[in-house]
C-alpha cells in the first residue's frame, strides 16, 4: 500500500491558538482512513487542511509540511483549486446547492471544463450510480436536489464530489445528521469507494470507525495520540487516554 | 391591547384601499368620456383642444425605465456581489456608508445633479444626431443612479443570506473564489435579486421630480433616446397645478395607469417567487 497524504511536523495555529501540534501522520491509498477525538481536538481541523480549506480562515497559520504523492501542498504556487479537485470534500451537514440533481453533479466537471452534453449526461449517471442512488433519482434529474430526503442529499453530494473525479475524498462526519439507515448506506458506500479513492472520514461515532475504517487516528487537545490499524487501536491501545476514549469514559 | 394592533395593521389597508376608490372614481369616468382607445392609445396630447391620448407618456415610461434598468442593474448587482463576497473591510466601510448616502439624497438634488453634469454631456454625445441634452437617454441616466442604492440595498444581504455552505461546496469541488460565487452563489440568491430588480423598476416607473428637470418633457412619440420625452409621472406633475374639468380628470386618469402599471409589476413579481418557490 501506498501512502497518499504524509503529514510531517505540521504544526497550525488560529491566530493565538494553537490549534494543532507537531503533527505526524501517514494516510495509506486506497483505506478508509478515521479520525476520532472528541469534539474541538483538531480532527475536522486536520481533514481541512488536507484541501486547503483552512484557506478561508482569517489568520489560520500552518506551518511543517503536508504532501500528497510527495508534493507539498502548501508550496507557494501550488494550484489550489486543483487540489481541491484532486481531493474532494463531503461536509457534515448535506449541502446540495439548490438547483437541479443533475446540475449538482455537472458542477465539478463544467467547472473543470467539461461542455459537451453527451460526456456530461455520462459523468452524471456514472458517478449517480457509484454513489448509489442513481435508480432513486434517474426519473427526477431535472428536479430540485432540495427535494431529496436528507440522506439522499448526502449521497448526492458524494457523487457531486466523485463526478470532479478525485483522488480522495474528505469526509467530515458525513452521517452525523442522518438517521441509522441513511447511515449504514453511507457507510457501505464508503466501503465500496475505497477500492477507487482514499477516503479519509471524521467521526464521532466510535462504532462507525470501527465498522468502516482501516486505519484510525485519536486525536486529543490537537495532538495525535495515536494511530494505527484500526483493529489494533480498538483491540490493545497502547495510551491509557486512548482506551479511555474508546471504552466512553469521556468525549 | 390586541384591537390596538389590528387597527394600526388595518391603517395600511385602509389607505390602500382609499387610494385605489379615488383615483378609480375620478378616473374612469375621464377615460370613458375620452374614450378608453383613445386615451391609453392616442398619440396626441392637446389639453387646449380637449385632445387627451397618453400614448406618448406610456412610452415614455417605458422607454426611461427600461433603459434605467439596462444601465442600473448590472452595476447594482456587481456592486452587491463585491460588497458581500469581494471587498475588503476597509474598503467595505467606505462604500457602503457611500451607498447609503446616495439613497438619502432628495431627487430635486439629483435633478440638478442632471441639468448640471448630465445634461452637457449627453447634449454633447448626441450632437451628431440632431439631438438634445434634456432627452431620454439623460433621464434614464440618471435614474440609473438613483435606483443603484435600492437594488443594492436588497440584494446585498439577499446574498449575503445565502449559506455558506454553498460558497464552500463549490470551493471543495476545484472551483475558484469567482466561479463560485457566480455559480453557486448567486442562483441561490436569485429570488433576493429578482426582488432587488423590482424595486428598482418601481422606483424607476414612479420617480418624478429628477425626471421632471432632465426629460424635456414634450408630450409627444419620442424618435431616439437623445429626444426628449415626458413620463406618465410627469405629465401628472406638470399640468395639475392649473387643470380643470375633463383635463384635470385626465390626470387622474393618467394616475390610474401609473397605478396599474405598478400593481402588474408587483403581480409579475410574486408569480416568479412562487415560481422560484417550487
Amino acid at each position: 500500500m501506498t501512502t497518499k497524504f504524509s503529514v510531517q511536523h505540521m504544526d497550525l495555529h488560529y491566530g493565538a491558538f494553537h490549534a494543532l501540534k507537531d503533527v505526524n501522520l501517514n494516510i495509506r491509498a486506497h483505506e478508509i482512513t478515521a479520525f476520532i477525538g472528541p469534539s474541538g481536538c483538531g480532527k475536522s481541523t486536520l481533514l481541512r487542511s488536507l484541501n486547503r480549506m483552512n484557506d478561508l480562515v482569517e489568520d489560520c497559520r500552518i506551518t511543517g509540511d503536508i504532501r500528497l504523492d510527495g508534493e507539498d501542498i502548501y508550496a507557494p504556487g501550488t494550484d489550489v483549486n486543483m487540489l481541491r479537485k484532486r481531493v474532494g470534500m463531503v461536509f457534515q451537514k448535506p449541502n446540495p446547492f439548490p438547483m437541479s440533481v443533475y446540475d449538482n453533479v455537472a458542477y465539478g466537471p463544467r467547472t473543470h471544463g467539461v461542455k459537451k452534453r453527451a460526456a456530461l449526461d455520462a459523468i452524471v449517471e456514472k458517478s449517480l450510480r457509484d454513489a448509489a442512488i442513481w435508480d432513486e433519482v434517474k426519473d427526477r434529474l431535472h428536479r430540485s436536489a432540495l427535494g431529496l430526503s436528507g440522506g439522499q442529499q448526502q449521497r448526492l453530494c458524494i457523487a457531486r464530489a466523485l463526478a470532479a473525479q478525485p483522488e480522495v475524498i474528505l469526509m467530515d462526519e458525513p452521517t452525523s445528521a442522518l438517521d441509522p439507515i441513511s447511515t449504514g448506506r453511507i457507510e457501505d458506500l464508503a466501503m465500496e469507494l475505497k477500492r477507487d479513492y482514499t477516503i479519509v472520514m471524521v467521526t464521532h461515532n466510535m462504532q462507525q470507525a470501527t465498522r468502516v475504517s482501516d486505519s484510525t487516528v485519536f486525536f486529543l487537545l490537537g495532538e495525535i495520540i495515536e494511530s494505527g490499524k484500526t483493529e489494533a487501536i480498538f483491540s490493545r491501545p497502547q495510551d491509557k487516554r486512548t482506551e479511555a476514549y474508546i471504552t466512553g469514559r469521556f468525549g | 391591547m390586541e384591537i390596538a394592533f389590528l387597527l394600526a395593521a388595518l391603517v395600511s389597508v385602509a389607505c390602500v384601499t382609499l387610494i385605489c376608490v379615488f383615483l378609480l372614481a375620478n378616473g374612469v369616468p375621464a377615460m370613458r368620456e375620452i374614450g378608453f382607445f383613445d386615451f391609453l392609445l392616442g398619440r396626441t396630447w392637446k389639453p387646449g383642444a380637449d385632445i387627451y391620448g397618453i400614448f406618448p407618456m406610456i412610452v415614455g415610461s417605458i422607454y426611461v425605465t427600461g433603459l434605467a434598468l439596462l444601465m442600473g442593474v448590472p452595476i447594482a448587482l456587481l456592486t452587491a456581489v463585491y460588497l458581500a463576497y469581494f471587498c475588503p473591510k476597509r474598503i467595505y466601510r467606505m462604500i457602503k456608508p457611500a451607498i447609503e448616502l446616495l439613497a438619502g439624497i432628495p431627487s430635486v438634488v439629483y435633478g440638478f445633479f442632471g441639468i448640471v453634469v448630465l445634461v452637457p454631456l449627453v447634449r454633447a454625445l448626441g450632437e451628431p444626431f440632431d439631438g438634445r441634452g434634456n432627452s431620454i437617454l439623460t433621464a434614464s441616466m440618471l435614474l440609473a443612479i438613483m435606483i443603484l442604492p435600492t437594488i443594492i440595498g436588497v440584494v446585498e444581504p439577499a446574498i449575503r443570506a445565502v449559506p455558506r455552505s454553498y460558497y464552500e461546496g463549490s470551493l471543495a469541488l476545484g472551483a475558484t473564489h469567482e466561479r463560485s460565487v457566480f455559480a453557486a452563489v448567486m442562483p441561490a440568491a436569485r429570488s433576493g435579486v429578482q426582488a432587488g430588480i423590482v424595486l428598482g423598476l418601481g422606483r424607476a416607473m414612479g420617480e418624478t421630480m429628477a425626471v421632471i428637470m432632465v426629460a424635456g418633457n414634450q408630450a409627444r412619440m419620442p424618435k431616439g433616446i437623445f429626444q426628449g420625452i415626458r413620463t406618465l409621472t410627469g405629465n401628472i406633475v406638470m399640468e395639475m397645478g392649473y387643470a380643470t374639468g375633463l383635463h384635470r380628470e385626465a390626470l387622474i386618469a393618467t394616475g390610474v395607469v401609473l397605478f396599474v402599471f405598478i400593481l402588474l409589476i408587483n403581480l409579475a413579481f410574486s408569480a416568479l417567487k412562487r415560481r422560484d418557490a417550487r
